[in-house]
């Protein structure tokens, strides 16, 4: 029980630690890497909620494929750090008021003692056996059937809006049609030229 | 948690309107510029066919998908409300698209996804619902404000509108998730009982529960959460802020319903006092804001704010019956903004946007028919007696003085009449100015038509009034 406590606080540190990180460092790339390694953490701690199948999800797709993406789009994308702290001194005070005050507010109602841990007592411990990929197939595909299709919808709009709001045809670029070249015949590239041999002299 | 085999049967509009929309997507993509039109039709088509298909379903109210869908009689009332202003909005903004070079076939698919968004809103009974078809229909607003690519004006709305929707969407689950915390379920009929059998001064619940209120205000655009909503109204390209003006109106109404009347009705004494203070700050900045506005469109947009105050007063009176006079106040200013805002694009030709104040000086000249129909829209806006929005106002204060709000009410009548004071200049600047450009409006035949049934509606439906506050009543009761 110690050791679990220890791996949680653990994780958890390297989690908050991370995603502060995120949001201050000064290198977009750093910021990006610093996420990777909040979503690692946050895998951890899922882990210990005997959540295997979504900590493995997390990994595998956050940190091996968006993440990736990501870090592809910061390094192509020619970001002005000094641009992009323009007016951040100017708007630090009065954010950093609101976000106090939210803290301050939050740990109010925290420190009501409505949170603590005799309130929400551990759930009993699962079988070894115990598939939670299988648990959590059976509710998506049947119980969460409708707000599933529903989200897959929503993605299926996120698509349809970046190909919207990006794909443009540029009349000044050069561009091969396939379908033109296939269609080519032997008579539009060749022509065969009749010529009278030359005598040697 | 036991399976039931699926009766799909009552989201049948929704797959429906699905479906279609899939269809003209792929559709579209075999059409030449000359036959666009064909997306245009199959877009109205749609609609019409998902209204056969309610009108069939209001006969069997249900459940579906093991609970989290339901059709009741507010779900058949306010998707028939979001089909007929959405037919009205793509039949506005045809030749204003056409115009812009914004005439393709993803504004009406991405106008369809939203639809259905806000069907999945205005039929959820779980808070997962609620919530996806919430991002779903936001998802497709943020695109459709950008949809002007090139327009700076249109970026910079739709990147505000996606950053602060994202923010409440934030706040919005953080709210819920507090509420599953405590009632241990996200079913809005199960949290109602667990609600109901806790205090309701409960710190956990109320502590969810100003998150989700602010989450709400967020997405009404309720002062003191309201400063994205000028922006995008301004930037938004005319025909989408038609789009965004009407019927995600009625959508945000179903998710004040479900969320704090259907779930956490119990704790209206803590909602109350946060709706009180939403409600006095929406109508004063923005009746008070508006006066100083010279862009019509920003001007509507003030004017949004405070109707979204005056609709908030139906529900914090927390009775059955400010329930239905909010119901009846949003179905109006619906039909208002949308009669509004059609006239803006009606007024636009191509590369002119009719949306200074000053381009509706001596309307009347140009042409007397549009200006009274403007001047009809601009009094039902104002509240004037003989029409529809003078009877929706005051079916709202009079559930607030019911409640025994008296100051509220007096309030509300003083804002009011401040409000009038720039609804009425536009009627001085349409009859009582000279034209400073006289250029003809050339409409098509079928916007006409709409756009005068539209604007008379709001007089001309006075005898059925009475059937209409009771269809309201009805959908409310059904809730419950």
């Amino acid at each position: 029980m110690e050791f679990k406590q220890f791996v949680f606080y653990f994780f958890a540190t390297v989690l908050v630690f991370a995603a502060a990180m995120v949001i201050t460092v000064r290198n977009p790339v750093k910021a990006a890497l610093f996420l990777v390694l909040a979503f690692f953490s946050a895998a951890g701690v899922w882990l210990l909620l005997q959540a295997e199948f979504l900590a493995i999800t997390l990994v595998l797709v956050y940190v091996g494929a968006v993440m990736v993406l990501f870090l592809f789009v910061v390094m192509m994308l020619d970001i002005n750090l000094v641009r992009l702290r323009e007016g951040f001194g100017e708007y630090l005070p009065i954010g950093g008021l609101v976000a106090v005050l939210l803290v301050l507010e939050m740990a109010i109602v925290l420190a009501s003692g409505q949170f603590g841990p005799e309130r929400m007592p551990e759930p009993a411990a699962l079988p070894a056996d115990y598939s939670n990929t299988r648990a959590l197939g059976r509710q998506i595909y049947t119980v969460y059937a409708y707000p599933f299709e529903i989200a897959a919808l929503i993605l299926l709009v996120a698509i349809v809006a970046a190909i919207t709001l990006t794909l443009r045809r540029r009349k000044d670029t050069k561009y091969q049609d396939p379908g033109k070249q296939i269609r080519v015949n032997r008579n539009e590239r060749v022509r065969l030229v009749k010529m009278r041999a030359e005598k040697k002299t | 948690m036991t399976f039931i085999t699926a009766n799909v049967l009552p989201a049948a509009p929704e797959i429906f309107v699905f479906s279609m929309a899939c269809m003209i997507l792929i559709v579209d993509l075999f059409l030449t510029e000359p036959r666009r039109v064909v997306s245009y039709l199959l877009t109205q088509l749609t609609l019409a066919g998902a209204a056969v298909l309610t009108v069939q379903g209001l006969a069997a109210p249900g459940y579906a998908f093991n609970g989290m869908f339901v059709a009741d009689v507010l779900a058949g009332v306010l998707k028939l409300a979001i089909y007929l202003v959405t037919f009205f909005v793509f039949a506005y903004s045809r030749d204003y698209l056409r115009d812009r070079g914004m005439f393709r076939g993803e504004y009406f698919v991405l106008g369809l996804f939203g639809v259905v968004g806000m069907m999945a809103m205005v039929s959820a009974s779980h808070f997962l619902t609620l919530y996806l078809g919430l991002e779903l229909l936001s998802l497709s607003l943020y695109a459709m404000v950008a949809f002007q690519r090139d327009s700076d004006q249109a970026t910079e709305a739709a990147m505000k509108y996606f950053v602060l929707g994202a923010i409440a969407s934030g706040m919005l689950l953080y709210g819920m998730s507090m509420l599953y915390g405590v009632t241990r379920s996200l079913d809005i009929a199960t949290v109602r009982q667990a609600v109901s059998a806790l205090p309701p001064d409960h710190t956990l619940l109320v502590f969810g529960l100003v998150f989700v209120v602010v989450g709400i205000a967020f997405k009404l655009g309720a002062v003191p959460f309201h400063m994205w909503v000028p922006d995008v109204y301004h930037g938004a390209p005319t025909a989408v802020t038609l789009y965004l003006g009407t019927a995600p109106k009625l959508a945000a109404f179903a998710l004040v319903m479900r969320l704090l009347i259907g779930g956490v009705e119990h704790l209206s004494a803590s909602w109350q006092d946060m709706l009180v203070i939403l409600a006095v700050l929406s109508m004063g900045i923005g009746n008070i804001v508006a006066i100083a506005q010279d862009n019509l469109k920003r001007m509507l947009a003030y004017s949004s704010i405070s109707h979204t105050g005056f609709f908030l007063l139906g529900i914090l009176s927390a009775s059955p019956n400010g329930y239905s006079s909010a119901l009846f106040y949003v179905l109006v200013y619906a039909v208002m903004s949308l009669g509004s805002f059609g006239m803006i694009v009606l007024l636009s030709r191509a590369g002119f946007e009719a949306e200074r104040l000053a381009d509706f000086k001596g309307l009347n000249q140009r042409s007397p028919w549009y200006a009274f129909l403007m001047m009809l829209l601009m009094f039902s806006m104002a509240g004037v007696p003989p029409t529809v929005g003078f009877y929706a106002k005051l079916l709202v204060i009079q559930s607030v003085v019911n409640a025994g709000l008296v100051w509220l009410a007096v309030a509300a009548v003083l804002l009011a009449v401040i409000g009038a004071y720039y609804y009425l200049r536009v009627v001085k600047l349409m009859y009582f100015d000279d034209a400073e450009d006289r250029s003809p409006i050339a409409a098509r035949g079928d916007v006409k038509v709409l756009l005068g049934a539209n604007a008379l509606s709001l007089l001309v439906s006075m005898p059925w009034i009475g059937a209409l506050i009771d269809l309201c009543r009805q959908a409310i009761q059904g809730i419950r």
